[in-house]
């Protein structure tokens, strides 16, 4: 269970995340909803140490995150697929993956991570001796959210991964998602795209300017006024 | 045909010297977008780490000189945690004028030290480099042949470390992104920690192997053939470790075969040298194999 109690997160001046809370519960899709400059980015940051918040607390199953580095809170059990998909274009995709394990010895779990996301993009298998440089926007952002699960994370983190993708790439990224929760992974899912979040997700919050504005199970989020309007266009 | 043959060996060898020390250069760029300007007098330090431990220690050659590769090694692991963890987030200048500060302090702690002293200091040599060998009417020293055949072994080695190991993986990743290569569990300050430690004893090997092939000590040793292998490293393409390599071995031999055939130009050769690294900065700055560099996120 990782929760968010009352975040505040500064850039100088800008005060970015106004007192953020949320919780994942293990086992469920939890989405975090919100337009250009919200803040979702921002949430996510500070919950890998990537940035520090002035306020608030972040713990994982009790475990206070606040204050460790990145490294350190991936090895208790969070990966993030970041924004903007941030592959090793200079490294082959099993390089990049393999990398994803860096902070795993068990050599046997790496193989059978490794087998799983294969299965799961086998695209990237095909692709997998070419350099990530080379991949087309949809798989590297496959090759992302692979990467991140080769870290075995209690929670993986993702940040828009349909961003910028073709209706159909969409679709079979959700397909493989949808896998990943019959699972039962746990997945905290930033997305502005609130359909296919929505359609997927156990449970939603809605940020607007660094604040909660709304939240509830995904399918009472579907029905409300403010997703329907701000976000599904109905 | 004797003299070609011997002069190409010649070359060879101050080539794979020149490629040694590029390797640091080149890898700390790749990483911090740093000039390790101390890199020249961490060179210069292995071959004093050498006399001090046969000198004063009276250590066998070859112990003193595995003792000097790792003593070098860790002093550049020390200078990166000292002088330069500090200034991560601090601006490019201030990183680059720390290094010329440790530059400096390397310089000076060799001409105040006691037994290191402002004067020359013979190199002890060991037996084996210093020996002839004669094939036909060639001559070759010994230094000819070890130098390289150690120097190469270094460089497979190194080759390996960076393309087939976990840590070299994450080396090469830092160089493109610091951050997310933190966001796979790499600690950022222990791969950081490696590179300059692999740098430092590549340049430790390179100072030891030099003062065999030029057995004097001084404070100063290390800072032309710095520059050599800092514009080797710009030849090959700055934070490219190949291109280090190759740009150390032309260095190397061209020099050498300047010097040789056209013995005119040999007093020109610094001039030469800084003249190509900035025909490369100015009308090549990516080198001959490298990318250009984005700015790092
Ligand atoms: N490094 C930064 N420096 C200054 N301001 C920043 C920085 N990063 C984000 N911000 C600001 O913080 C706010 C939240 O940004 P954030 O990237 O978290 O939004 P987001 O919800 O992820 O948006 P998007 O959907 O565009 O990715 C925005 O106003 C943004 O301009
Ligand atoms: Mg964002």
């Amino acid at each position: 269970m990782l929760e968010v109690r009352n975040l505040h997160v500064f850039y100088g001046g800008i005060h970015a995340l106004q007192g953020v809370s949320l919780s994942v519960p293990e086992g469920a899709v939890v989405t975090l909803l919100g337009a250009n400059g919200a803040g979702k980015t921002t949430t996510l940051r500070a919950i890998m140490g990537l940035v520090r918040p002035r306020e608030g607390t972040i713990t994982l199953n009790g475990v206070s995150l606040i204050g460790k580095r990145p490294y350190e809170i991936v090895r208790l059990g969070l990966s993030m697929a970041p924004e903007g998909r941030r592959i090793f274009p200079d490294l082959t995709v099993l390089e990049n993956l393999l990398l994803g394990a860096y902070a795993r010895t068990d050599h046997d779990g790496i193989a059978r991570d490794l087998s799983f996301v294969f299965s799961l993009f086998p695209r990237l298998k095909e692709r997998e001796r070419q350099r990530g440089g080379t991949l087309s926007g949809g798989e590297q952002q496959m090759l992302a959210v692979a990467r991140a699960l080769m870290a075995a994370p209690k929670i993986l983190l993702l940040d828009e991964p349909s961003l910028g993708l073709a209706p159909v790439l969409i679709t079979e990224m959700y397909r493989a998602f949808a896998r990943l929760k019959e699972e039962g992974r746990t997945i905290l899912l930033v997305e502005q795209n609130a359909r296919a979040a929505l359609s997927l997700a156990d449970h939603g919050y809605v940020l607007e300017t660094g604040r909660i504005v709304a939240e509830g199970p995904a399918a009472e989020l579907r029905e409300s006024d403010l997703v329907r309007k701000a976000y599904l266009g109905v | 045909m004797a003299t070609y043959l011997q002069q190409l060996l010649n070359g060879v060898t101050l080539g794979s010297l020149y490629a040694l020390i590029a390797i640091g250069y080149t890898m700390v760029y790749g990483i911090l977008r740093l000039i390790n300007f101390a890199h020249g007098d961490v060179f210069m330090w292995a071959g004093y780490w050498v006399f001090f431990l046969v000198v004063l220690f009276h250590l066998p050659w070859w112990m003193a000189a595995l003792c000097a590769v790792a003593l070098t090694a860790l002093m550049g692991v020390a200078i990166e945690r000292v002088a330069y963890r500090p200034l991560r987030e601090a601006p490019r200048i201030s990183l680059l004028i720390t290094a010329i500060g440790v530059s400096f302090l390397l310089e000076n702690l060799i001409i105040v030290l006691p037994w290191a002293g402002g004067r020359q200091k013979p190199y002890p040599t060991p037996a084996f480099m210093t020996q002839i060998y004669q094939a036909g009417n060639v001559r070759i020293q010994g230094v000819t042949i070890w130098v390289p055949l150690i120097a190469a072994a270094c460089l497979l080695g190194l080759i390996f470390l960076v393309y087939r190991t976990k840590v070299g993986r994450a080396m090469r990743a830092i160089a493109t992104d610091t951050e997310t290569t933190a966001l796979m569990g790499a600690d950022i300050n222990r791969v950081i920690s490696y590179t300059f430690l692999v740098g430092s004893a590549l340049a430790a090997v390179g100072g030891i192997l030099w003062g065999c092939r030029y057995p004097r000590l001084q404070w100063d040793l290390g800072i032309m053939p710095g520059w050599r292998a800092f514009t080797a490293a710009v030849i090959g393409g700055i934070g490219n470790i190949v291109g280090a390599m190759l740009g150390g071995f032309l260095l190397g031999l061209a020099e050498i075969l300047i010097v040789a055939f056209l013995p005119g130009l040999s007093g020109f050769r610094d001039a030469l040298i800084f003249a190509i690294l900035i025909f490369f900065l100015l009308f090549r700055p990516t080198g001959l194999l490298g990318k250009p560099l984005k700015e790092k996120v």
